[in-house]
């Protein structure tokens, strides 16, 4: 092995380390120093607000195609009226909470790291720990108890939009019976799934934010600096996401039990 | 006050700091010259445990900072106000939520009197009015005064100044000094000044300190600094360039 990947493996263990460290200290500053609920509300609004036209936009869009590609094979066999309780399971379970982190990863997620990255770089982060504040009570305590209580609000939205517009196409576009449809939607959508589908998307949303507020607080000097840091959170927050959902989606299925 | 003992940091390669010793007592003021890059940046931010030395002891009270964690350390910072060298303003907030910060974190005083404190020490900057704005409209000799109004504002017990006089104006700089002078007079604080601006370094310091190749080189009162005849001193303090660096 050339020495260059070495010190690529090794770097790449040290951030993962300092990465949980940071995780285990957020954790601890949660449990031990009361919150500034100011600043957790201030952040809820923050990340609600920045994600809602990606959200709409991905739920909408989702939704209709899963809606049209089943109605288009589940037509051949005649069971047109299946077509969105396809869609209801899918969201619920995957879609939904999958590209809707992947979106808020790339929207908020890169926004926190840039803004960390750059409170970094001009020493603003030096000036908080002077005037006795502490960077993972002041800045990452507020971004991750916003992330926890939106993302699953999130998700549900995107869900429910990726629904309606499902239903919306269904009935008025493809003119299926909306009586079966509906009915059938309800008899195969298993409460289980969504129940398991908010409960990743609050998991994913804790990686996109400690992956961002690591990256942040680790970046480089200069512009450039923050430009990699932003780029690298969102790469490896998506990659989180895409590989955690597979084992989650096991596990989940363990405990949670077969639908 | 604070006790430096034989401090040593090095960044990869590059050694910055190859042993520095100094002290200062309650109610001293004085100033650290050097080179820029020869690490004064470094060396104040060793002072307030913003950096750990490699080696080497940081004592403030008679206490031992290196080997405090980060949240016993937070209250040592709080005897410190610190005006960095690009003033380091949050950017998201306005300059008065800026200079109430520290007062509004601790909640011992009402929104009113925070306000009334930092009209107080904005008035002592000469920037009163500017309350509502955000650090992007100022100017950066506005924004250096905004730092110090912050660093002041909580009554701190030291106070660090990062080259508080660099890339302002001759009258805003001028304006600098005498602002450092009159909170050391008034509020009998100790302060500790870092810069390469030899008038300010004069005006500011009662003691004078220069670090040269990582260790601190001399430590003398102005006057005397200023008649030396050391040749580093010499050319330092009178901005003359060593000819064997400058030949082509
Ligand atoms: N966090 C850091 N990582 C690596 N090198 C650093 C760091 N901080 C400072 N340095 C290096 O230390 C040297 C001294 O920097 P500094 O203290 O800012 O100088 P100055 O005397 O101009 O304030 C510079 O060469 C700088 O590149
Ligand atoms: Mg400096």
């Amino acid at each position: 092995m050339t020495s260059a990947t070495k010190d690529a493996i090794k770097d790449w263990f040290t951030g993962l380390g300092r990465g949980a460290i940071l995780c285990q200290q957020t954790i601890g500053s949660i449990c031990t120093i009361k919150p500034e609920w100011r600043n957790v509300v201030y952040q809820m609004y923050f990340i609600g607000v920045k994600s809602q036209s990606v959200v709409v936009i991905t739920g909408a869009f989702t939704g209709m195609v899963l809606c049209a590609q089943a109605y288009f094979q589940f037509h051949k066999i005649k069971m047109d009226t299946a077509t969105l309780a396809m869609v209801s399971v899918a969201m619920g379970s995957q879609l939904g909470p999958v590209l809707t982190s992947l979106m808020v990863s790339g929207r908020v997620g890169a926004a926190i790291t840039a803004e960390l990255g750059s409170m970094r770089v001009t020493e603003q982060v030096d000036a908080l720990r002077t005037l006795a504040a502490h960077p993972i009570d002041y800045l990452i305590v507020p971004r991750s108890m916003a992330m926890f209580f939106v993302m699953p609000l999130l998700t549900a939205e995107s869900i429910c939009i990726g629904i309606l517009s499902a239903y919306i196409l269904a009935v008025f576009f493809l003119g299926i019976n909306q009586t079966y449809l509906w009915y059938n939607m309800l008899h195969y959508t298993n409460g289980r799934d969504i129940f398991a589908g908010l409960i990743k998307a609050t998991i994913f949303g804790m990686i996109i934010v400690m992956t961002a507020c690591y990256k942040g607080l680790s970046c480089r000097d200069g512009a450039e600096g923050v430009g990699q840091a932003t780029t690298e959170a969102v790469v490896f927050s998506s990659i989180g996401i895409l590989i955690s959902n597979f084992f989650l989606t096991m596990m989940l299925n363990r405990l949670l039990g077969q639908p | 006050m604070i006790e430096v003992r034989n401090i040593k940091k090095r960044f990869g390669n590059h050694e910055v700091l190859k042993g520095v010793t100094f002290s200062i007592e309650k109610g001293e003021a004085i100033t650290i010259i050097g080179t820029s890059g020869g690490g004064k940046s470094v060396l104040l931010k060793h002072l307030i445990g913003l950096i750990a030395p490699d080696s080497g002891e940081v004592l403030v009270a008679g206490e031992n900072i290196d080997r405090m964690n980060e949240r016993q350390l937070l209250k040592v910072r709080r005897r410190f106000g610190m005006l960095f060298q690009g003033a380091a303003l949050f950017d998201s907030m306005t300059v008065a939520e800026n200079v109430g910060f520290v007062l509004d974190r601790e909640q011992k005083m009402t929104p009113a009197e925070i306000a009334k404190r930092v009209e107080e020490v904005l008035t002592l900057v000469n920037l009163n009015g500017t309350q509502k704005k955000k650090p992007s409209e100022l100017s950066g000799g506005m924004r250096k005064r905004v730092g110090l109004a912050r660093a002041i504002a909580y009554r701190p017990e030291i106070l660090l100044y990062d080259e508080p006089t660099t890339g302002l104006d001759p009258i805003a700089s001028d304006m600098i000094d005498q602002l450092i002078i009159r909170v050391v007079e008034e509020t009998k604080v100790t302060s500790i000044a870092v810069t390469h601006d030899m008038r300010s370094a004069r005006r500011i310091g009662k003691r004078i300190l220069m670090l040269h190749q990582g260790k601190i080189y001399t430590d003398q009162k102005p006057d005397d600094l200023f008649k030396s005849e050391d040749p580093i001193i010499h050319r330092f303090v009178n901005g003359i360039a060593d000819l064997k660096e400058t030949s082509l």
